[in-house]
């Protein structure tokens, strides 16, 4: 039957068919979302009711002038902070694994291995090593002779909490950014490093000067993963301290959840997904102009 | 072989055996307590090794009261009825975009990969608005539409794919009067194969891994799935670390030996998605 239609018609049936479910889905769950964000985040809906009366921009006002909100962005800045230096440990871990090296392909495997487990599994399983009584840390730093430190909770003082967190964020993505890195080093012609050889460049020189700049564009890839990242840690915190102690340790996307989920507050909420939403695209406008303005 | 490079050796070897024990410690612990008995576990050091590696019972109750087998049975269902749509409704987009010259052809490519831009988990405020308008709350399809809906890593990698197939192979097919349905269902699609199968190892393993979305949609204890099952089973024997630590044994054996078989395709893949 659709074979005897000539192609021309063909053609219009299978675009039109073809396309039109996904573009529903997308604008049912990507624009028309963030377009409703922005008009919930001007009225005080409380998720309910059928009228949603407009207040202006007082939910935006509370988000910047309320410290309890616009202040849990400095547990974020722990993640990032933590990011860097992963980045740092991912882009060393990539050059020594992509030099000559005995079972470097086991070491590969390991070092990305936390990525596929699963993030509560990971999250209880640190909630272990770091628990203050029975964890695995202390005893080792008792046994070690860090008999000081061995008393250390590291997930209940409010002061250095979200490094903890943070750490765990470390183990298990360190190696998704050193495969993102090695897949860059690899793609770098030998033959660049082979006559800087013949110039006498020592392995220093050559990662300064050939190596980095190779990768920069991915260097910034990955910093902006770990910016946009730590924006929207939620699951470790959540799962961890529920925010604890004394808030401490609670993040801007745990307060979105119990502001809408909890306190039935959609209007403030919005605001608080639009301001998130906002921070996200200006990070990846950012990304994408320096991209594209170095011509690439 | 200079000194300065037998140095610089050894240094990469002490930097890699640290990574390794840092990362082997914390799995390590609960490998060892998963097999303790309580007495066991309150007299011993949690580092050290149980009596016996056949002692099971704390699998076997970690299994019963997590209700595992409703929370595998539920994942599942979940990963594998997304998986289909993804892969419907994915391929068979791409190949319109990819194949064919239309009006606003660019405009709607250009809407897609401008929506990777907006972060899902900023718009769940809304989204379960929609959900529960569609009556899909506490519902596991719930969480399969808003899979299948926000999420459009699969047309990055198709689109990707699709280029690198010869349209002679389409030309040749249409001479011999083939439709247009039978060019996609029995020449394009399986040449996708590989595409398809990068999206089903990331998309098994973001699914599985995640928690946020069955947190949100899926609150009732029949729905529970492999992330809520821990957390709901940690509330009832926090402390208890050795049935904790068989919870989490089990929970984590699935993804990492998928990994072991399937770790070309993986990192491939992770690293195509990334630089989207």
């Amino acid at each position: 039957m659709f074979s005897r239609l000539p192609f021309k018609t063909q053609k219009n049936y299978v675009v039109f068919g073809f396309v039109a479910l996904p573009l529903l889905l997308l604008f049912t769950f990507a624009y028309y979302p963030a377009l409703e964000l922005i008009r919930l985040s001007f009225t005080s809906w409380d998720g309910l009711s059928p009228n949603k009366p407009w207040i202006g921009w007082s939910n935006y006002q509370e988000v910047f002038s309320n410290p309890e909100i616009f202040g849990v962005f400095k547990h974020n800045f722990a993640y990032f902070a933590v990011g860097i230096v992963q980045n740092i440990a991912a882009i060393y871990f990539a050059v020594v694994l992509n030099s000559k090296l005995k079972g470097k392909n086991f070491f590969r495997l390991l070092l990305f291995l936390p990525y596929i487990l699963n993030g509560v599994a990971v999250a209880y399983l640190f909630g272990y090593v770091f628990d203050t009584t029975n964890g695995s840390l202390n005893y080792l730093l008792g046994q070690l002779g860090f008999g000081a430190l061995s008393e250390t909770s590291w997930l209940g003082n409010g002061s250095f909490v979200n490094y903890t967190l943070a750490s765990i964020g470390f183990w298990r993505f360190m190696g998704f950014n050193m495969v993102i890195y090695l897949a860059a080093l690899q793609s770098i012609p030998s033959d660049i490093y082979e006559a800087a050889s013949i110039d006498g460049a020592n392995g220093w020189q050559k990662f300064i000067s050939i190596t980095l700049p190779n990768i920069y564009k991915i260097i910034e890839l990955n910093l902006f993963l770990t910016v946009t990242g730590s924006l929207e840690v939620f699951d470790l915190p959540y799962v961890l301290t529920k925010g604890g102690p004394a808030g401490a340790s609670e993040t801007f996307v745990m307060k979105i959840v119990e502001t809408a989920f909890q306190f039935n507050n959609y209007g403030l909420a919005s605001a608080m997904s639009v301001v998130l939403l906002l921070f996200v695209i200006i990070v990846l406008s950012i990304q994408r102009f320096l991209l594209n303005g170095r011509g690439e | 072989m200079t000194k300065a490079n037998k140095l610089w050796d050894s240094f990469k070897y002490l930097t890699l055996l640290i990574a390794a024990l840092a990362i082997l410690f914390p799995p390590y612990i609960i490998v060892v307590n998963a097999f303790k008995t309580k007495a066991e576990f309150q007299t011993k050091s949690s580092i050290s090794l149980p009596d016996s590696f056949f002692y099971l019972k704390n699998f076997a109750q970690a299994f019963k009261q997590a209700n595992m087998i409703n929370a595998f049975g539920n994942t599942l269902f979940i990963i594998a009825l997304t998986l289909i749509l993804n892969i419907l409704i994915g391929s068979a987009f791409c190949y319109a975009i990819g194949r064919f010259n239309f009006k606003f052809k660019g405009v709607l490519v250009g809407l897609f990969l401008f929506a990777t831009i907006i972060p899902s988990i900023t718009t769940q405020v809304v989204n379960y608005k929609t959900i529960q308008t569609l009556g899909l709350t506490n519902n596991l399809l719930g969480p399969v539409l808003i899979y299948v809906g926000a999420d459009i890593l699969q047309i990055y990698i198709y689109l990707q794919f699709i280029k690198n197939i010869p349209y002679e192979l389409d030309e040749s097919a249409m001479l011999e009067g083939a439709s247009l349905i039978r060019i996609f269902r029995t020449i394009i699609f399986p040449l996708l194969a590989p595409a398809t199968a990068t999206i089903i190892i990331l998309k098994t393993i973001a699914i599985y891994n995640d928690m946020f979305i069955p947190l949100l949609y899926l609150p009732r204890p029949e729905h529970v799935v492999i992330s809520t099952s821990l957390m709901r089973f940690f509330g009832v024997n926090s402390g208890d670390w050795q049935m904790v630590s068989s919870a989490i044994l089990i929970i984590m054996i699935p993804t990492a030996i998928m990994y072991m078989f399937l770790q070309k395709y993986i990192f491939a893949g992770v690293t195509s998605g990334a630089v989207k």
